[in-house]
């Protein structure tokens, strides 16, 4: 064998522990997924196995679905451009920080070692009808009988929020570590002030993060039915709850098949555009 | 253009100080250069005048002014980097038109502003291109248009022609000093390279650990350096542990080991007091080594070669007199001496330089 083929081989060999391990957990399933979503359930409750369109009609065509896709969408979309706003300045001063960077960043990291569900839960402690903000209101005299706080849209942000702002954070962070300090050294001394020198330099620079964040909370965030189930009230179901609620209550596979796979296509489709969009904007501006 | 003064400046960085007391007055319109060895302070020193660091102690004058508080960008002045620092994600023509945008340019004349800029530095077809689709000397080319195109009070260059392979950084060298000279912009250069210093500078700024050891013309600082360090750093000296018999006012008569009595000329010891220990500093090149007698007035020892290092026109022997190692650096047209040749050692004696003793 010569030299280029072995060397050709040598990465597939290297991947193939991975390859297998995605291939039997994510690709096989994938496709189960999809052959169940053409089987139909019967009245009775036994899977009619053949290839139906009924799920795909329902899913597609029922104005339902529609709406809770859109409202997935639009909480998936608030939640991320709150990350945003809340996450830049924050991966902007660990970036910049001197000395504690390390304490900063495993300060940030801290929260993973919580299940995701606790962390959730937590926020019933809190603003709960018996929980601390409550009790404090009502021991300052503030209020004089609890207030209803949780279980709304504004609680689901919150909570997506909580869980994806380090997300954000890190993404944010890494591209930011990767801007030469001696450019907006060099902005400052060509006139422009320290504010226009972020403008012009550093946040161009670091768009690349920022988008990349932007997506991994907005894909995490339409995917997510903890957050709704724990923290939202019975209007602030998200897609995923469908999808929890078909299979798991109704017990009916096929058609949370279906759902589930216009979901992964919705957010797939998000995926692909991100991909091209910026493999053209890293073309054009020519970073490294 | 303004000149720049440096006022019993000092910087410490929590308990290190980079820069001790230091006074330097660049005149306007000067080329001087910052030279000194890796940590010496002369990066915090161009960073001070910059206004990226503020100084501890001290004053920083440009044109006359006070400029402590002056933040960088009100300072006006060009600054080149060593890595370039262009905007990868702006055009060549954007990265040149940078400051141009801050300063009462109206747009028309921005344009050619920038392709007056590019033309002097030889550039003048890339404007559309992006800074990653040029070679390094093409980068730093643009860097340098952009710090001169806003018209500065100071151009201040650390290090620009570090990262460029050695001959194109000779290139670079000459074509900075012509851009210079053609604009006439006062110029603040730091570097480690001697050469480098030694072929641009109008004065050279001799740094190390934080202190100005020497300031003077490049032929003034190589001829007569004011210290042991100096003598070292620029080009290649031998010390020898000496004694100053008496001070006239023609010369200094000097008992150094191997070479006796010698007289060096008053000015190249202007440090020496009239009696007491001295150094003898003979640099390199002007220990010639000879199969022949010297002529008169030139002194000469018996040596034998103990090393030779071949360099092309120039040939520097590792030779032994008596008990002293000294290096010779001479040109040569022919065959170099061989190792174990047993060659005479002439020296002039004008050409030695003294410096006070330990
Ligand atoms: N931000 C800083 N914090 C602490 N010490 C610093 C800082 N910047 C520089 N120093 C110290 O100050 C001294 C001088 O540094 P400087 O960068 O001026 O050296 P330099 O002469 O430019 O060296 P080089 O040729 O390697 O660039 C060094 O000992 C360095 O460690
Ligand atoms: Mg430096």
């Amino acid at each position: 064998m010569s030299v280029e083929a072995r060397e050709a081989r040598q990465p597939w060999i290297l991947l193939s522990p991975a390859l297998t391990a995605i291939f039997l957990l994510l690709f096989v399933p994938l496709l189960f997924i999809v052959v169940y979503s053409f089987w139909l359930r019967t009245s009775t409750g036994a899977d009619q196995v053949g290839f139906f369109l009924d799920n795909w009609r329902e899913a597609l065509s029922d104005a339902f679905y529609r709406d809770i896709l859109l409202f997935t969408l639009k909480i998936a979309t608030i939640t991320t451009l709150v990350c945003a706003v809340m996450g830049y300045p924050a991966a902007y001063v660990i970036a910049r920080s001197k000395g504690n960077k390390a304490l900063l960043l495993l300060l940030l990291m801290l929260p993973f070692w919580i299940s995701y569900i606790i962390r959730t839960m937590s926020w019933i402690n809190i603003l709960g009808v018996s929980g601390a903000l409550n009790t404090a209101l009502l021991w300052l005299g503030v209020i004089n009988e609890p207030i209803q706080m949780l279980y709304n849209q504004t609680t689901v942000i919150l909570g997506l929020v909580h869980f994806l702002l380090p997300f954000m954070i890190l993404n944010v962070f890494v591209s930011l570590e990767g801007i030469d300090t001696n450019l907006e050294d060099a902005a400052n001394s060509l006139g422009a002030t320290r504010m226009q020198a972020f403008w012009q330099v550093t946040l161009p620079l670091s768009l690349p993060g920022l988008a990349a964040g932007g997506l991994l909370c907005f894909v995490l965030g339409a995917g997510t039915y903890i957050t709704p189930l724990v923290l939202g009230g019975p209007g602030d179901a998200m897609f995923a709850n469908l999808v929890f609620e078909a299979i798991i209550t109704q017990l009916n596979w096929p058609l949370g098949s279906a759902l589930s796979l216009m979901l992964l296509a919705v957010l797939g489709a998000l995926v692909l555009i991100y991909n091209r969009y910026l493999g053209m904007a890293q073309l054009m501006k020519g970073l490294g | 253009m303004s000149s720049v003064h440096l006022n019993n400046i000092v910087k410490r960085f929590g308990a290190v100080t980079a820069v001790h007391s230091t006074s330097l007055e660049i005149p306007e319109g000067a080329f001087v250069t910052l030279l000194g060895p890796s940590g010496c302070g002369k990066t915090t020193n161009l960073r001070m005048i910059a206004g990226l660091l503020d100084p501890t102690e001290g004053e920083i004058l440009i044109g006359g002014k006070r400029v402590n508080d002056v933040p960088i960008h009100k300072r006006n002045l060009g600054l080149v980097f060593q890595n370039y620092a262009l905007f990868p994600h702006k055009t060549v023509a954007d990265n040149v038109a940078f400051g141009l945008k801050y300063r009462d340019v109206p747009s028309d004349d921005i344009a050619t502003k920038v392709q007056d800029a590019l033309e002097l530095v030889q550039l003048p077809d890339v404007g559309d291109r992006y800074p990653k689709e040029l070679s390094g000397g093409q980068q730093q080319r643009i860097a340098l248009a952009r710090a001169i195109v806003i018209e500065p009070d100071v151009l201040l260059l650390d290090e620009p022609l570090s990262a460029l392979d050695a001959n194109l950084r000779e290139d670079m060298r000459v074509e900075l000093k012509r851009i210079q000279e053609r604009i006439g912009v006062t110029t603040v250069f730091v570097t480690h390279d001697q050469s480098e210093a030694l072929a641009m500078s109008d004065q050279i700024v001799v740094m190390s650990d934080g202190r100005v050891e020497q300031v003077g013309a490049p032929e003034e600082v190589y001829n007569t350096p004011a210290s042991e360090f100096v003598a070292n750093f620029l080009g290649a000296s031998n010390i020898l542990a000496a004694r100053c018999t008496r001070r006239g006012p023609e010369g200094v008569d000097i008992e150094a080991p191997t070479f006796g009595k010698l007289t060096v000329p008053a000015e190249k010891a202007p440090n020496l007091g009239s009696e007491g220990p001295a150094k003898l500093v003979i640099r390199a090149e002007k220990l010639l080594v000879s199969r022949d007698e010297a002529p008169e007035g030139v002194l000469s020892v018996p040596a034998t070669i103990e090393a030779v290092d071949y360099q092309g026109q120039a040939v520097r022997y590792f030779v032994r007199a008596d008990d002293t190692q000294l290096q010779a650096i001479n040109m040569i047209d022919q065959h170099p001496f061989a190792t174990g040749d047993a060659i005479n050692l002439h020296l002039r004696p004008i050409d030695c330089a003294a410096l006070p003793g330990d």
